[in-house]
């Protein structure tokens, strides 16, 4: 069985113009020491989907449904529905975050050591000194100098880029099985964003650890990703095999998004195939397909078919694709 | 597309800075731009890159006089204007105007899209022929946008359609010259793409010649017909952009080009990056020298001592003592 | 930390100067008042200009603005004397003035009155915090449900009812209603006399002062924690797989400290220019007590010296809180 087993996830807020589906049904398997990563933008449900079962959003106003197995060395644990107490046992520590924003992801008023330490003392009954010197290792192995003496510094005095790091070394403090990191270099500078991928990557070899990349960025996802999932309209619409996805991306959606960015492998001055129109409000989001209202393939389908959503079909081994363009094809097969 | 239509020679924007620490209450000088020249042709579109702390975007507000420049010479239309006053540089203001970035914020969120955009009309005293609605609802038409949008508030729109009102409102008294301050950054893929191709057909339209400045190289790539690339204040390199792309002279412009990503995981992964080290200089302490010498693999005894100018290298102008 | 000691000598010498620059205004704006101090010195119904023109040149009314303001400085660090030879009244130093009408150093009166209303402010800000910050976090915890709900009703309330309606009904349904009671109408006992007197004496006004505050607090931290709760290195304190209840006692509330601890500090420091209204229903012989009499006696020395005072105590306060405030946040450090 895969490491990490999500099954018809669904996610909704309450909120004063109505309820919002952010996450529609959605289904996908993680296998130990790979690399999935999940594309899609602003209000697909990418990061929702993760937050939800890591117990992360705030719980007044949002209804999670569905199953997430995690297999741990205690066994199988479905993580919709467990208990509070159950849950921050295996936050930190089976499974790990790294976040967009590293300026505003560390406590300002902690020193870099505390939240270090504090990460490790709360899944491990170790002395102190044990969890500053694991504190130190980390700290070395993101490439931080001098690390005993950093230790004792504050967020402030670190610039993004470092401040990223030490988010990474204190998602690692307690060996994670998955490591989830949510547009972990949006925020940064593209030079900066090249050694942090670079780390990241060497990183989850040396842990031996399964990564779930939440980004909007398909040329990170090319650089770094076993298997891509792209989502939209809170629905995972296309799974692919990193290389099947680029070279023949099926779903109309991924096909306009990989045409509608400027490639600088490409020269300049060639218009940009753009996707018409906005995306789906998830609120008056019905049953039809959600990319509906902006394909351009719709009218070689009878009238009326797109009135439902399409299943998600396996059109070729490992290829899954949302779209009832395919629905033929993945009958017969 | 000879004629120069702006031209920046040396210009320096500081910033005095107010320790942030209390203890030592250090006063320096933020030197955002430290030097930068550069000729801007008509119609042309030069796209300005680098890091954020570069200084690009403090040049793009200080060429239009937003700030007040420090040092040097802004020349528009052969006018120095590096000098002049609010009241002086009120009636320059229809032929140069700007795009921001966050449409959100840019946007009162109190007027009408109208009203918005009508008021260009209205400071400078313009009757547009057919009256300003009738201007206006041409303009939010020629941006994508309904006419019927005309009494409608920025929050009732997604962030691309209020991108396109910065748009409407930038190009309403037709400039000669529009900053664009990371236009598309705040937006997503598919939209992005839509405002860059709307930007792209209104400069072939209009004639004018766009200050392009983003971080995303890709982005600039797709829009520019040269491009400057900026780091701790000053330009590393300028040159058209095929040939910046294609040869770069500069290690720094090097280094940067290596760190874009490129969506084809064949080639992604296959090409050969060039990953910096070390941290960026702060702008209050810029590195005698090279300003880029303290993180450049190549860098020698005369980095660390000489500036190096810009100078002709092939198509580019480059300041690197040992340009590749 | 020799950066620790020059940032404290800076902020200091820049009290200093505020605190010259304030005496300085209330010295004018009284100077200004359209009262004659000298003829104000031998009571309302004196009118004989002989002791009138005495008292003016024994207190230095005849001199001119500039010199008086001086004597009044001088005075404050070495003390002063009023008149000459043996008829001369001396004032130690910190003078801040003689009253005729009392016959008394307006310090001497000051120094009478600041224990009572220190005991009152220091009492009721060790009340007030611990529920205003105590239902504030209750509040935030268990927000929308009844607990929240209730901390909600008592924001109202407390905001609400005036202190001097607050305290009337304490000294109404627990002195006056029960015979048993142990707390005394009002009147102020000094600790050194009597220590359970005294606490008895002032239980009834700390909870009608703190009362009032408490409420504010209530609401204050309550916001505050909520808002904190969504920033985002909330967010990974709960990623780490930290308790509930460690995210909030110490990730949420350092992060609220800041501005609880400057909140408090001025809410204090003005206190102790006096709560005239609750030392006036208590009866109690405070700084406010001190300071409203003399406006109605018009005792110009009492109310240029209990102002004086109270702007004092306020600037000195906020320097503190600046000092206090690095050593909370580290990035007002360096």
């Amino acid at each position: 069985m895969s490491l990490l087993q999500v099954r018809d996830l669904k996610v909704s807020f309450k909120t004063p113009d109505g309820v919002v589906n952010a996450v529609a049904g959605v289904s996908f398997d993680l296998k130990a020491g790979e690399t999935l990563a999940i594309v899609g933008e602003s209000g697909s449900g990418k990061s929702v989907s993760n937050l939800a079962y890591m117990g992360l959003l705030p719980t007044a106003k949002t209804t999670i449904t569905g199953s997430v197995i995690l297999k741990t060395d205690a066994g199988e644990v479905d993580l919709i529905g467990l208990p509070n107490e159950e849950m921050r046992k295996i936050r930190g520590k089976d499974i790990a975050m790294i976040f967009q924003d590293p300026m505003s992801a560390l406590h300002p008023y902690y020193t870099i050591g505390d939240q270090l330490i504090e990460a490790h003392q709360v899944h491990n009954e170790v002395d102190k000194s044990v969890s500053r010197d694991r504190a130190i290792e980390l700290l070395s192995l993101v490439g931080v100098a001098d690390p005993a003496e950093r230790l004792k510094a504050y967020p402030h005095q670190f610039s993004g880029g470092m401040r990223q790091r030490v988010m990474i070394a204190m998602a690692l403090m307690n060996n994670p099985k998955v490591l989830i990191a949510d547009e972990p270099t949006t925020a940064l500078d593209v030079t900066v964003q090249a050694q942090i991928l670079k780390l990241l990557s060497d990183l989850q070899k040396k842990f031996a650890m399964a990564v779930i990349l939440i980004t909007h960025d398909l040329g990170v996802v090319a650089g770094s990703a076993d298997r891509v999932n792209v989502m939209y309209g809170g629905r995972l619409v296309e799974s692919a095999e990193v290389n099947a996805l680029y070279k023949k991306p099926m779903m109309p959606y991924t096909v306009g998004l990989l045409d509608s960015i400027p490639r600088m492998d490409q020269g300049h001055g060639k218009r940009l195939r753009a996707i018409p129109g906005q995306p789906p409000s998830l609120i008056t989001l019905g049953q039809g397909c959600a990319f509906a209202a902006r394909c351009d393939r719709k009218a070689e389908l009878p009238d009326g078919t797109c009135d439902t959503n399409p299943e998600l079909k396996a059109v070729e081994s490992g290829h899954l694709v949302r779209c009832h363009l395919y629905d033929r094809k993945a009958a017969s097969k | 597309m000879n004629e120069p239509l702006l031209q920046v020679t040396d210009l320096q924007k500081f910033f005095p800075v107010a320790g942030a620490g209390i203890f030592s209450r250090e006063r320096g000088t933020n030197k955002a731009v430290n030097g930068l020249s550069f000729t801007l042709h008509k119609g042309e579109t030069l796209g300005l890159v680098g890091e954020s702390g570069c200084g690009k975007s403090t040049a793009g507000r200080t060429v239009l006089k937003l700030y007040d420049p420090t040092a040097g010479s802004i020349k528009f239309e052969g006018e120095e204007i590096s000098g002049y006053s609010n009241a002086q540089m009120k009636p320059l203001r229809t032929k140069m105007q700007m795009i921001f970035q966050d449409p959100q914020s840019s946007l009162n969120p109190r007027q009408s899209v109208g009203a918005i955009i009508g008021a260009s009309y209205e400071v400078h005293k313009i009757n547009p022929e057919g009256g300003v609605k009738r201007a206006v609802q041409g303009l939010l038409e020629r941006v994508g946008l309904n006419a019927e949008h005309y009494d409608r508030y920025p929050h009732e729109f997604s962030g691309g359609q209020r991108q396109r009102i910065g748009i409407a409102r930038a190009i309403a008294l037709n400039p000669k010259f529009i900053v664009c301050d990371e236009p598309v950054s705040a937006l997503d893929v598919s939209i992005q793409a839509q405002v860059v191709n709307l930007l792209t057909d209104i400069r072939d339209e209009f004639g004018m010649a766009y200050l392009f400045i983003a971080h995303d190289l890709s982005v600039v790539q797709h829009i520019s017909d040269r491009v400057g690339v900026m780091y701790l204040g000053k330009m590393m390199e300028i040159a058209p952009t095929e040939s910046i792309y294609s040869t770069p002279h500069h290690p720094y412009t090097k280094a940067l080009l290596s760190a874009v990503p490129i969506p084809d995981p064949q080639l992604e992964r296959k090409r050969e990056q060039i990953v910096l080290t070390g941290e960026l200089p702060s702008p209050m302490k810029p590195p005698t020298g090279c300003v880029f010498s303290t993180r450049c693999w190549k860098a020698q005894a005369k980095c660390f001592e000489v500036e190096p100018l810009l100078q002709k290298v092939g198509q580019a102008e480059v300041a690197c003592h040992f340009p590749e | 930390m020799n950066g620790l000691l020059a940032y404290i000598s800076r902020r200091l010498g820049l009290t200093l100067l505020i605190l010259l620059a304030v005496s300085f205004t209330v010295y004018l704006i009284f100077a200004l008042l359209p009262y004659d101090p000298a003829s104000l010195t031998c009571g309302k119904s004196c009118n004989d200009p002989g002791i009138i023109e005495a008292n003016r040149h024994r207190l230095g009314y005849d001199k001119p603005f500039f010199e008086q303001y001086w004597i009044f400085i001088v005075g404050l660090f070495a003390g002063r004397d009023f008149g000459e030879g043996a008829a001369a009244l001396h004032c130690a130093a910190p003078s801040f003035g003689y009253s005729f009408q009392q016959h008394a150093c307006v310090t001497d009166l000051i120094f009478d009155a600041l224990p009572v209303t220190l005991s009152l402010a220091i009492g009721s800000l060790i009340l007030w915090l611990i529920v205003g910050v105590g239902l504030g976090i209750v509040a935030a915890r268990f927000r929308g449900k009844i607990w929240d709900t209730l901390s909600t009703a008592f924001v109202l309330v407390g905001t609400s009812l005036p202190t001097f309606l607050t305290g009337l009904m304490l000294i109404v349904f627990l002195v006056i209603k029960l015979d048993w009671s142990p707390f005394p109408a009002g009147g102020y006992t000094a600790p050194d006399e009597d220590i359970v007197g005294w606490f008895l004496s002032m239980v009834l006004p700390w909870v009608t002062l703190a009362f009032a505050y408490a409420a504010i607090y209530t609401r204050f931290v309550r916001s505050q924690i909520i808002e904190i709760s969504t920033e985002d290195y909330i967010r990974t304190a709960r990623a780490k797989g930290l308790s509930d209840g460690i995210i909030l006692g110490k990730h949420t509330m350092r992060a609220a400290l800041a501005p609880i601890v400057t909140m408090a500090g001025l809410d204090f420091a003005g206190l102790l220019g006096g709560a005239i209204l609750t030392e006036a229903v208590f009866n109690l012989p405070g700084m406010g007590r001190l300071s409203l009499n003399a406006v109605v006696d018009i005792d110009l020395p009492v109310i240029v010296g209990t102002t004086i005072f109270a702007a004092a105590i306020v600037v000195i306060m906020n320097a503190i809180l600046d000092i206090v405030y690095a050593f909370i946040d580290p990035r007002v450090r360096v």
